[in-house]
């Protein structure tokens, strides 16, 4: 770890309470859980033929999503990544609809069109996770400038990942949201890979919290792995940002718990650090924060049976009909 | 009426469009306080402020993807890019994003944005600001493209653009931004999609739009003289296409040229001309040609830069070799 919850720029964020009330706990365990028990699924069924192209794994990353949309009200958006199944489910998708979506199916969220790599769920203000690295980040960021255009109090969370960092929409938007000071809290994933390259072989400086001041943002950065951690500094962040000021940048650390995408086995990957960081799994975590061995089976037991639902529910699900999609394809 | 210039048009469309609709704002480069490079926005940031009319850094890739998200949350966000040419830096937003977004989401959520530029060569711009690049945005399923040629079409057009639920791209022409065309008072509203037969004619259909329209029609004054009837059919917006309108004025006269400014190789002509020959070949007297602008960067020098587009010279010279 680099350093922990360590603000650089702007003014100090209001305190929030040490202690998080147990249901909010629960809450978090609950969508880290099913993030993680919903992958593991998906790589079985993939395995089976019966999820296809692309899927990319938000394994020992769950903690992020988790904690950062704990903090978000309903109604505020969340824009996503290619790696985007745990913003998913922690906005409050439903399980179903996502599994027919990656299945494919007609009754997903995108009707079979999307995917996993552009699942989007509108009615949880879930804009949807992106197939080009970085390009939800001005979309974010244009969402917050939508909101102050309305005037209403929305926040928008933008999800990227330490590769998209480095793509030049991240430094413009980064540089829009700081002048026009807009309702925005970026969530920097740093899983440690761009694809396979290292980040400290992709950047000069690996301190990415430290390029928010750069554009007047305010960067922190937080342990990726701890929920909680990340659930105080998000809260912060879109507290600021609710009250006029301004975006903040927060660099969640993680790590990857496998290669890229699930054809890639990530022989890249310094097998020490992986272990190292498996003894910090965002599960175990929060499992120990809780410690309340009773309450976290009931919570796995829920999920359990919600997600056989949802694989039912996608495997008896239609495909999209060939016929209507013509029809609607205009010449 | 009105006699307006085309960009005092535009300013009146964007006017009364942001007077009508709260949720319609407009981000660009020097936009606000200079009203526009070519005037285009002149008194809207006094009239609607900057919450609406956004001055941006020289930021292209991410305000225009900011307008998707915009778009998303329900307004209906305005980019200016100053020249097509910098349309080239937010082709992943305009073509990965917003062109794409309402398939993807499965119709979870329309993109109601218009990206407004300007293309064309004239003045001496050189290479990096003097293309038609119209094709690229032609050739992506999910955009509309719209191209006036008259103050008229300039104001009727922007204001469907930015009713439109979907992404439009709207492009303007440099050197049409002076010149003068009568506009009815009231609410003038052109239908995208709708070509319009700007001179009828008997003997040949000349299909183009944007500035090229001006000059078929000078070409078909000139050659009415001759004894030749031209049809001049301004296409006003190339998605979607008015095939209707381009097959019957084809099937009426039998002989077609498709006349655009940008480069000939890959331009809309080839494809207008292919949809021509294969829904029309048997009322048609020939090919359908094309007259275009030269396969080469725009030179920055007058005298050489004027022969890479088409003059009315060459449209006449076009036209008298195939009636």
């Amino acid at each position: 770890m680099k350093k922990a919850a360590a603000v650089t720029g702007g003014p100090p964020a209001p305190a929030v309470g040490k202690t998080l009330d147990g249901e909010l706990l629960l809450h978090i365990y609950r969508n880290i859980y099913a993030t993680r028990r919903f992958e593991l699924r998906c790589i079985e069924l993939y395995r089976q033929g019966l999820i296809r192209g692309y899927l990319h794994p938000y394994l020992g990353e769950e903690a992020i999503a988790a904690g950062a949309c704990a903090a978000l009200r309903r109604n505020d958006y969340i824009v996503s990544t290619h790696r985007g199944h745990g913003h998913c489910i922690s906005k409050g998708a439903d399980l179903k609809r996502m599994m027919a979506e990656i299945m494919g199916k007609a009754t997903g969220y995108c009707g079979g069109r999307g995917g996993s790599m552009h699942i989007s769920s509108r009615e949880d203000n879930n804009l949807g996770a992106n197939g080009i690295v970085g390009g939800g980040i001005p979309i974010a960021t244009g969402a917050a400038m939508g909101v102050t255009v309305k005037g209403t109090d929305q926040v928008v969370i933008a999800f990227f990942s330490d590769g998209a960092s480095n793509n030049g929409v991240f430094a413009e938007s980064l540089n829009l949201a700081g002048v026009f000071r807009l309702p925005i809290v970026y969530v920097l994933e740093n899983n440690h890979y761009a694809v396979s390259t290292p980040v400290e072989c992709s950047t000069g400086c690996c301190d990415l919290a430290g390029r928010g001041p750069a554009y007047g943002v305010p960067g922190i950065c937080v342990d990726g792995n701890d929920a909680v951690e990340v659930y105080r500094e998000t809260r912060r962040a879109v507290e600021r940002a609710r009250a006029g000021e301004g975006p903040t940048l927060i660099e969640a650390e993680t790590y990857r718990h496998g290669g890229h995408h699930i054809n890639d086995p990530g022989l890249y990957m310094d097998p020490q650090k992986l272990a190292e960081w498996k003894t910090r799994d965002p599960i175990l975590l929060m499992r120990r924060a809780i410690a309340d061995e009773a309450r976290v089976a009931e919570v796995e037991k829920r999920v359990d049976y919600e997600l056989e639902a949802a694989v039912e529910f996608g495997k008896n699900s239609p495909e999209p009909s060939v016929e209507e999609f013509l029809a609607a394809v205009s010449d | 009426m009105a006699e307006l210039m085309y960009r005092e048009a535009l300013n009146r469309a964007l006017f009364e469009e942001m007077e009508r609709d709260p949720l319609v704002f407009i981000m660009g480069e020097t936009i606000g306080e200079r009203g526009g490079s070519y005037k285009v926005t002149e008194g809207l940031l006094k009239k609607f402020g900057p919450r609406r009319v956004v001055d941006t850094p020289i930021a292209e890739a991410s305000f225009t993807g900011m307008a998707v998200g915009a778009a998303l949350t329900g307004c209906r966000p305005i980019v200016e890019i100053l020249f097509i040419d910098f349309a080239m830096l937010v082709m992943d937003q305009i073509v990965n994003q917003a062109a794409k977004y309402n398939f993807i989401s499965g119709g979870q959520g329309r993109v109601p944005m218009v990206l407004r530029t300007q293309g064309g060569a004239g003045n001496g711009l050189a290479a990096q600001h003097s293309q038609s690049l119209e094709a690229f945005f032609y050739h992506v399923p999910g955009l509309k493209v719209v191209m006036p040629a008259t103050p008229r079409d300039a104001c009727g057009l922007l204001k469907s653009a930015i009713r439109d639920e979907d992404p439009v791209i709207f492009i303007e022409h440099k050197l049409l931004y002076m010149t003068q065309g009568e506009v009815p008072d009231g609410e003038v509203l052109v239908p995208l999609g709708k070509a319009e037969i700007k001179k009828p004619g008997r003997d040949l259909t000349l299909i183009t739009y944007s500035r090229m329209t001006l000059i078929c029609l000078e070409a078909a004054a000139a050659l009415e003289k001759e004894g030749i009837s031209v049809e001049v059919v301004d296409l006003r917006t190339l998605v979607p296409l008015d095939k209707e309108t381009v097959l019957a004025s084809a099937r009426r006269t039998g002989k077609v040229i498709v006349v655009h400014e940008a480069c000939r190789r890959g331009g809309v002509g080839g494809d207008i001309a292919a949809m021509i020959m294969e829904e029309a070949y048997d009322d048609l007297d020939g090919p359908v040609m094309r007259i275009a602008g030269r396969n080469t960067p725009v030179p920055y020098n007058l005298n050489i830069e004027k022969v890479c587009v088409p003059s009315v010279e060459d449209v006449i010279e076009g036209v008298l070799k195939v009636v």
